[in-house]
């Protein structure tokens, strides 16, 4: 069993060790395998095509966690120049759960804010897996305070498990630091574009998704409460997670349709980890031309629009009051 | 409370579970200090313990009820009612949830809303009812949210909101979520416009409540020993593996730790919302 792989890309990983084998058998004999090699790499792309086309909202949220899925400061590298990371809250200190900091992109002068994950056990222990405290979103909303005076758009990427449920964060005020940025974002007289980029996990991932312009990547998730969270309580099981991922509606396709998410961002075949340069290629097109898009638009006019939007959320049934 | 009951008779039995909903019969006990007491008693002192001050859960009816003066007062958003939008099911489905909730509580959702005054202070005042699946925050709860907002705008008056929730309504999914952006915004609105917002968290604030609306009043105030937080206890005992510190995610806990202004007992509540809103409106002391 191939650890990089989830349990249901376990044959792609099977085909993939035999191709590889293949190749390595291949380089100290005379025999000609190339054919052997191209008819199976075919195989492996139906197969991979397959899976990809019939995944369950369970299985995705599994490729939204996935151990190699790119990061924050993965896409930062690739699509931006000149970054900076800022840090710290300006009162309690910094929190590599969230990076952020100035960029350019293609030129344009940005503000980026994004959630980071370790990849190593040291680095996820160091950014307390991606789990934000009080003082992660406080320096979030200083760099969007920061970046309405100069005029900077904001670009977020949220990719969270949660906002860490902690005793330090409680005591330093985690509800009302997620509560602060939700109140300023909804006002913030700068254009604001948001990006899943893998787990958006309730009030936490929000806590950095309020813009005008949601996007999210095609195998990322957003929801209200993790599967497992939502299976132990309505069905006192964490094993329907499967279930509960269901129901939820947590997909990028699902919340598309629902009308929560603007736009959905492609992903290779087989997920963002199998081709991090292409992945980056195609969110740097996204954000470009959503920043075009904000280009000579009215400030007041934007944050008016970004009020409405705000305001059309929910389903509800509303009768004659006679 | 079981051996007492075996050695009354059943007219004077109150129900189980007076922790739930405001229990019915003569006599009831309290939570805290198990003191017997008369029932008529504890609902002129407001549900709050006479012998250990202990604040118990208070419904919305009755909370809007106690701290509104008589006349003149306006339901708003009362014409608004749930749907299922998405057909979640778990292992009921929401539909029959909302039905029970409903049945249960004689409210169509868990926000009432109501315009009115206090000690002559014209004001909208929003109450979650806990019992209505656990005050939790769905798309009614914001909308009655919005629109509270929006009566305070219109006639340029304070909002008040005690709060009562576990947080957002799983069964509606990411919009529930979205109430949380939803109710914010109207609140920053709100205070662009000038007009306060008084936050009371009641035991419990939790979640997706406790982190939009209930977090961002000019004056946050707390009824004693109010269970209020971002994650429950269970999940941060789960997640950090020791024993929570005493008072933890308490009013006063939260007093210390600056998250919270005042503590008010309920029996205050009145003249004390009244006096800051005076105050914070430049009006005469009431």
């Amino acid at each position: 069993m191939n650890m990089n792989f989830l349990e249901f890309e376990q044959p792609i990983a099977e085909l993939e060790a035999k191709i590889d084998e293949l190749r390595y058998v291949g380089d100290d004999t005379d025999i000609n395998i190339g054919e052997e090699l191209s008819r199976l790499k075919a195989k492996c792309k139906t197969l991979t095509e397959s899976i990809f086309a019939n995944l369950t909202p369970w299985q995705i949220s599994q490729l939204a966690r996935h151990p190699l899925r790119p990061y924050t400061l993965d896409y930062i590298a690739r699509i931006t120049t000149h970054f900076d990371e800022l840090h710290g809250d300006r009162a309690f200190g910094d929190d590599p759960a969230i990076v952020c900091g100035t960029a350019r992109i293609e030129g344009r002068p940005i503000m980026i804010i994004g959630q980071q994950k370790g990849r190593d056990t040291t680095e996820k222990i160091r950014r307390n897996f991606g789990m934000p405290k009080p003082e992660g979103y406080r320096k979030a909303l200083r760099m969007m305070k920061m970046a309405e005076k100069f005029h900077l758009p904001v670009i977020t990427f949220i990719d969270t498990t949660g906002a860490y449920p902690g005793v330090g964060a409680e005591e330093r005020g985690q509800s009302e630091a997620i509560a602060r940025n939700l109140f300023e974002m909804a006002m913030l007289r700068t254009p604001i574009m948001c990006v899943i980029i893998g787990e958006g996990g309730s009030g936490g991932a929000l806590a950095i998704g309020v813009g005008d312009h949601v996007a999210m990547m095609e195998y990322g998730t957003y929801s209200v409460i993790s599967p497992e969270g939502c299976a132990s309580i309505l069905w006192k099981s964490a094993d329907k997670a499967p279930d509960a991922a269901e129901a939820l509606g947590i997909t990028s396709r699902r919340l598309k349709e629902l009308g929560l998410v603007d736009q959905i961002i492609k992903e290779p075949l087989g997920g963002a980890h199998r081709n991090v340069d292409a992945t980056a290629v195609s969110l740097r097109g996204a954000i470009l031309d959503t920043l075009q898009s904000f280009d000579g638009k009215d400030i007041d006019a934007l944050v008016q629009q970004r009020y409405e939007r705000l305001m059309r959320y929910g389903n509800f049934l509303e009768k004659d009051s006679a | 409370m079981s051996w007492w009951n075996k050695f009354l008779p059943t007219k004077i039995r109150t129900e189980g579970g007076s922790k739930k909903a405001v229990p019915h019969g003569l006599w009831a006990k309290c939570d805290a200090c198990n003191a017997v007491l008369y029932r008529a008693d504890l609902e002129r002192n407001l549900l709050v313990c006479p012998k250990c001050d202990h604040h118990m859960r208070v419904g919305a009816r009755m909370r809007l009820e106690s701290f509104l003066d008589p006349e003149p007062r306006m339901e708003i958003g009362a014409n608004l009612e749930p749907v299922d939008a998405l057909k979640f099911k778990d292992q009921k489905k929401y539909k029959d949830r909302i039905v029970q909730a409903q049945k249960a509580t004689d409210e169509k959702d868990a926000l009432i809303v109501l315009m009115g005054q206090v000690l002559g202070i014209p004001l909208v005042a929003a109450a979650f009812e806990f019992r209505f699946m656990g005050g939790s925050m769905g798309s009614v709860v914001g909308e009655r949210f919005v629109r509270a907002v929006d009566a305070c705008l219109e006639h340029r008056i304070p909002l008040v909101c005690f709060s009562a929730s576990g947080g957002a309504r799983m069964q509606e999914a990411l919009f529930s979520l979205m109430q949380m952006a939803k109710t914010s915004a109207a609140l920053a609105r709100l205070s662009k416009a000038g007009l306060p917002f008084i936050s009371v968290m009641t035991d419990p604030t939790m979640g997706g409540v406790s982190a939009s609306l209930a977090m961002l009043g000019d004056i946050n105030l707390a009824e004693p020993k109010a269970l209020i937080g971002f994650a429950g206890p269970r999940v941060i005992q789960q997640t950090v593996r020791e024993v929570l510190p005493e008072g933890f995610q308490r009013s006063e806990f939260l007093v210390s730790h600056g998250a919270v202004d005042i503590i008010v007992d309920r029996r205050d509540m009145r003249e004390k919302i009244a006096s800051l809103l005076s105050i914070l409106t430049r009006q005469a002391a009431p």
